[in-house]
């Protein structure tokens, strides 16, 4: 083979630069399509150079190795279907975790360096971005049950898998003569702690926090793809920059999202514990049902309708129906509005996402800021799909939910609530709305009670 | 250049790159921030790189067994990011200034 090696560095710089100008146009909708474009084709040519490196060895293994892992994310990235993106997200995040982590050992089973302590903190956070992701996954999947899964002496436990695993991770490092400590055994001890440390990690966190923890654990596997950069004899500045880019940038995303629940990354790990099963007793009342058509006539003779979609409406894939419901209404003149949480959905931007590939227009959508001094004169709220993010008990102290900003949509003259059954939130709180004598149930697939409220607007 | 060199150097451009992570973030509409997400996901999928070069190194079964799965975690974090990330963006054509216009 030609050697081109005198093309890496040059061909990583263009890689980087690629990538800045793909993130940037990533952030104009306009734009952001070819920005994934730009990055693709960097991230192309640089795997491309990359066999050139010097001495490099077993080609046939990594040729063979990224048709394998580059099919299997392909096909399974094209065949998940839309509602699933955000564990999709959380699942390759860990794959990059995972391939950070098996760099670490690699490196680590050579000899030592002055930057193999680089490779184990390395090392550490990729292992613990690849279990927690795939815990989150699983949770966001519903493999796995998505509400907080706590013991007692839980965080003993963590810290102490933690501490062990830093521990170990020590003697990888300095490598001590005695057998029992030697390398071999003290690095896949290292792992299985650090492994170990991502599964306790996740487990007590409740599915409804997720957006802000696969953010993070993305965070966290750019930090350890550049301490890989590091680890090596010759640093990878495409890997170091590549990763603190994606470090500083999904830090900063993290934080904003918990800011947006009014979440503090502490409450978000730490706050399953000590959180005890609410009374029932605490809510009075019933719940009332309602039937399409007379939600239908209701709708019909309105004037200011705001519509709240939640995860419910992705699942149900009933977003094409809500925008023929939105048309439909705004044809007989009613004003039309879309509240959009900031964590409605599994994702921030969720919701926005799917309401764009129904056709809905972004000045339709308002987020809560916006629209939560509107609901006082709002005649009807449809909530489609949506539960922790309307429920009231976050205004009570106490409540799981205590201290969350969410929409106000108790505050509006009818509150229709779209729901498939009577089970709770994500959260897995009792829903004080349900039970308020302005709220009015109506239960079954969402697609379906969309599309009978249509037919019957239409009728009218 | 000496290895001591090139590590301070390292460090220079990973606070740079600090710098500009957090710049073209702190831009981004609320609405992008799913698409952003998953598009970073993406680029961390860099890690290839490092994972080829693990495996092009390694000497023994043990370190070929590991750099083979790194590799092949590493190809699908890139391959499976940049389908998320461009099916996301997909969305946003439909309501973009050209509508019926790919790409």
């Amino acid at each position: 083979m030609a050697d081109f090696s005198f093309a890496i560095e040059p061909v990583y710089i263009a890689t980087i630069f690629f990538f800045i100008v793909g993130l940037q146009r990533m952030s104009n909708p306009l734009t952001a399509r070819s920005g994934i474009v730009w990055a693709g084709a960097a991230m192309l040519i640089a795997t491309l150079v990359t066999f050139f490196t010097p001495n490099l060895t077993n080609i046939g293994l990594i040729a063979i190795a990224i048709v394998i892992g580059g099919g299997f994310g392909y096909i399974s990235a094209k065949r998940v279907a839309m509602t699933n993106m955000p564990q999709m997200v959380a699942f390759f995040n860990g794959m990059g975790g995972g391939a950070a982590a098996g760099i670490s050992a690699v490196v680590l089973l050579g000899p030592t360096t002055p930057t193999s302590s680089l490779a184990v903190v390395g090392g550490l956070i990729g292992a613990v971005s690849f279990s927690g992701s795939l815990i989150a996954f699983l949770k966001l999947q519903g493999w796995m049950p998505s509400r907080p899964v706590t013991f007692t002496g839980q965080q003993i436990v963590n810290m102490a898998v933690l501490v062990l695993a830093i521990v170990s991770g020590v003697f990888v490092i300095l490598q001590p003569s005695s057998r029992l400590l030697s390398v071999n055994a003290s690095l896949p001890l290292f792992f299985i702690l650090a492994l170990g440390f991502g599964l306790l990690m996740t487990l007590p966190i409740g599915g409804a926090d997720m957006p802000v923890v696969i953010s993070m654990y993305n965070a966290f596997t750019g930090l350890a793809v550049a301490l890989d950069g590091f680890s090596f004899v010759t640093p990878n500045y495409a890997m170091i920059i590549a990763g603190v880019i994606v470090g500083a940038a999904g830090s900063l995303l993290t934080l904003k999202m918990a800011k947006a629940m009014n979440r503090s990354l502490t409450n978000v790990f730490f706050g399953a514990f000590g959180a005890t099963e609410e009374q029932a007793a605490h809510v009075s009342g019933s719940v009332k049902a309602i039937e399409a058509d007379d939600v239908a006539v209701m709708l019909a003779y309105a004037d200011r309708v705001i519509i709240v979609p939640g995860y419910g409406m992705a699942v149900a894939q009933a977003q094409q129906k809500v925008k023929e419901l939105t048309d439909v209404l705004e044809r007989r003149g009613v004003r039309v509005k879309f509240a959009i949480h900031p964590v409605a959905g599994r994702m921030p931007g969720h919701m926005n996402v799917l309401l764009a590939e129904a056709g809905v227009a972004y000045d339709h959508l308002f987020d809560r800021d916006e629209v939560n001094p509107e609901f006082p004169s709002t005649d009807i709220v449809l909530v489609i799909g949506a539960n922790d993010v309307v429920n009231p008990a976050a205004h009570r102290k106490g409540s799981p939910l205590f201290g969350m900003p969410i929409l106000d949509v108790e505050q509006a003259k009818n509150v229709i609530v779209l729901k498939r059954g009577q089970g709770r939130g994500f959260a897995g709180i009792e829903n004080d709305l349900f039970y308020r004598d302005n709220t009015r149930m109506l239960y079954g697939d969402a697609q379906e009670t969309v599309g009978k409220l249509v037919q019957a607007l239409k009728k009218l | 250049m000496t290895e001591i060199t090139a590590f301070w150097i390292a460090i220079y451009i990973a606070m740079l790159a600090a710098f500009t992570g957090y710049v073209v973030i702190s831009r981004i509409p609320a609405i992008l921030h799913t698409p952003l997400m998953s598009g970073s996901n993406f680029i961390h999928g860099i890690v290839l790189v490092g994972a080829m070069v693990a495996l092009g190194l390694a000497n023994t079964p043990t370190e070929q067994v590991i750099g083979f799965m790194a590799v092949v975690l590493g190809a699908a974090n890139v391959t499976g990011g940049y389908v998320v990330t461009e099916r996301i963006l997909q969305m946003f054509d439909r309501s973009g200034k050209k509508p019926g216009k790919g790409a």
